[in-house]
């Protein structure tokens, strides 16, 4: 256990565990909004891929990196129209839109990603930001270099979850999303645009999810590679169940599987040589299952999620 | 005056007309994407054409590309019947393909091996389906996001085998060793790949179609996929019903993994399947859920992706157009499933 608490208390781990969480917790969050307001985003997995190409691509063209993330944010922002187009405007089946989104955007994404920069041995790359300290916090031992010696988009996700929890709770627009999330029938009779809300909420977590992304491309990889995002989006859906719909436990959810990601990333390198280190990739994917397991019971989504709204229904 | 309204029934000619209409406006599309790379796109989409369709060559190897699909289609066509939204196709076809490759390499009589082989690599994807399955009855652990998780588990086993035991010592390549040459699928036309599991494909379509349409499995599974209130309301055993469903999906993507081990490649690697757990999806949907329908939709994207190859070649637009085309087919074919819950109808203001 000492092992386990020494190797907590390392500057290089807890930043590990940030840059780690940072991409997730954009994910989750932008999931949340969506299922905040009724509609499942299985399209989460293709956005963030090429999200994560147009704000790579942007970036090497322009040489600007927030060109870049403003590329990512609006392309996540489109493809959550597109998949609020299908499933909110048309009502279609909202897990198969989502797996339609995810063919559609992986396959854009490789496509544009081949036009543009042709076969390369060794994948372009870009110049990516430059750590950010703030002052005096940042020289608190240990926590300091770990948390406040970070890049912008990273302190951007630790505003991002309490700015979604106020947004989510506390301002009228929040409400309306809770209310066409819960009961689409009421919120219309109250004179909330059900339709109008749905496409505002799945396009703000398509933005999100574009800021995932970019995080990936334009900081953690510094390039567009085959398998960037290998799974992330799908574990951020299954985040937003164990963290109950909610900005602050969904954020907690993606740090909990950072620590448990750069856990296995640490003994890894550790020398448990007669371990396969894919065993340890497993881990955070089985830990999931197994935590989704646990907490399902208990968890209550949103009663109107997956299902659409037609005024003239009953 | 143009206006919607609900439909009770649909023409029979439907199940034809909208896959059609769903593929043509998806070529449509994509050739937008054709322009932007430069080329032409008649040009383009006549190579695609004439090397999956063009000779008889090409015709074989476009049913060798089909049948992983044909399994993978059903696989997901018949869990999507009882709204068991299995999306770990993929995963369940690299279990059978491990399986079948085990028992492949064990020496034995051949047709005995072929026997073994398809039994593990079915039991294997069962085994795997039953893991979502089983979170949906007992844990209410939503099916999508479980199935899809566990791709990733199966894919690291399988990279953890192939990097560890299996591992070619010789020439130090993450690749499986080959099966024995007597379990190898025999080739049933001289000169090209046409194997048994092609064969085995094509049949396994009309038995799940009577599965599901004749038999009072196929009738449970109906029910409970359409309303499973009546179906627990009329005796049926719901969970019971939703586990037989997991097993026949699993197993029939499993089937996918053996052929594609016994038939085309022999051995297991990390890229066996590009993807044909997550096209079975999109064959399904082309399909209707018509287990019939599967093996025409298999086609059609078996002769995207090897016309897409020969299409990069010649003209130079990246053969990823094939994926975008599968995502646009499906997108575009739910689309399409709108003109069987509604008509247009117009509405004159005056007699």
């Amino acid at each position: 256990m000492s092992v386990v608490l020494e190797q907590i208390f390392q500057v290089g781990f807890l930043a590990a565990i940030i840059r780690i969480a940072t991409p997730l917790a954009f994910a989750t969050l932008g999931e949340m909004f969506s299922e905040r307001a009724g509609v499942l985003n299985l399209g989460i997995e293709g956005i963030m891929l090429l999200s994560a190409m147009t704000g790579f691509t942007a970036t090497s063209l322009s040489g600007s990196l927030w060109l870049g993330v403003l590329a990512a944010v609006l392309t996540g922002a489109l493809m959550g129209a597109v998949h609020a187009l299908f499933t909110v405007a048309l009502g279609l089946s909202q897990h198969v839109c989502g797996i339609g989104v995810t063919l559609f955007s992986s396959g854009l994404a490789y496509f544009l990603y081949r036009l543009i920069f042709g076969q390369q041995s060794v994948p372009p790359s870009i110049k990516s930001f430059e750590t950010l300290p703030i002052p005096v916090l940042s020289d608190i031992p240990v926590l300091g270099p770990a948390v406040f010696n970070q890049f912008s988009l990273v302190y951007m996700a630790m505003a991002a979850v309490p700015l979604a929890a106020f947004v989510l709770y506390r301002t009228p627009w929040g409400l309306s999303v809770r209310m066409v999330g819960e009961n689409p029938r009421a919120a219309d009779s109250a004179g909330v645009g059900v339709i109008a809300t749905r496409f505002q909420a799945v396009m703000l977590g398509g933005a999100l999810m574009g800021l995932a992304g970019a995080f990936l491309s334009m900081v953690q990889f510094n390039a567009f590679t085959f398998g960037l995002v290998s799974g992330r989006g799908w574990v951020a859906i299954a985040l937003v169940v164990f963290g109950r719909w909610d900005p602050w436990r969904s954020a907690g959810a993606a740090l909990l599987f950072a620590f448990v990601d750069a856990l296995q990333l640490r003994m890894q390198a550790s020398g448990l040589g007669h371990i396969p280190y894919e065993a340890f990739l497993m881990l955070p994917f089985i830990f999931t299952i197994v935590a989704m397991a646990v907490m399902s019971r208990n968890a209550v989504a949103p009663s109107a999620l997956l299902k659409p709204f037609r005024r003239e229904e009953r | 005056m143009i206006r919607l309204e609900a439909r009770t029934s649909t023409p029979g000619w439907f199940n034809l007309a909208l896959p059609l209409l769903a593929i043509g406006a998806t070529l449509v599309l994509c050739s937008g994407l054709i322009a932007l790379a430069g080329a032409g796109i008649v040009e383009a989409y006549g190579v695609m054409f004439s090397a999956s369709l063009g000779d008889s060559y090409a015709i074989t190897e476009t049913l060798v590309r089909a049948t992983p699909m044909i399994f993978t289609g059903l696989a997901v066509a018949v869990a999507f019947r009882a709204k068991f939204w299995n999306i770990g196709a993929e995963g369940q076809l690299l279990a059978g393909a491990v399986a079948s490759c085990a028992v492949g390499a064990i020496p034995m009589p051949g047709p005995l091996a072929m026997l073994l082989m398809a039994l593990a690599g079915a039991a294997a994807g069962a085994a795997v389906a039953l893991v979502p399955a089983t979170l949906r009855v007992k844990f209410r652990v939503d099916d999508v996001v479980s199935s899809l998780l566990l791709n990733s588990v199966i894919f690291y086993a399988l990279m953890a085998l192939i990097e560890g035991p299996w591992k070619d010592s010789f020439s130090g390549y993450p690749i499986s060793p080959p099966i024995e040459d007597s379990a190898n699928f025999p080739v049933l036309l001289e000169g090209t790949r046409l194997h048994l599991g092609v064969v085995a494909a094509f049949l396994a379509a009309p038995v799940i179609w009577f599965l599901i349409a004749r038999t009072t499995l196929g009738f449970r599974i109906r029910v409970v996929g359409e309303n499973p209130e009546a179906a627990r309301y009329g005796g049926i055993h719901v969970e019971r019903v939703l586990i037989s469903t997991a097993l026949l999906s699993g197993a029939l993507a499993g089937l996918a993994g053996v052929g594609e081990v016994g038939g085309v490649h022999f051995q297991v690697m990390s890229d066996i399947s590009p993807g044909y757990g997550y096209s079975g999806i999109v064959v399904a949907m082309l399909a209707r859920l018509n287990p019939l329908g599967v093996v025409p939709a298999a086609l059609f994207l078996a002769a995207v992706m090897t016309g897409a190859e020969a299409m990069s070649r010649a003209t130079g637009v990246p053969a990823f157009l094939s994926d975008v085309i599968q995502g646009t087919a499906l997108l575009a074919m739910l689309v399409a499933l709108l003109f069987t819950a509604y008509r247009v109808r117009r509405v004159g203001t005056a007699r």
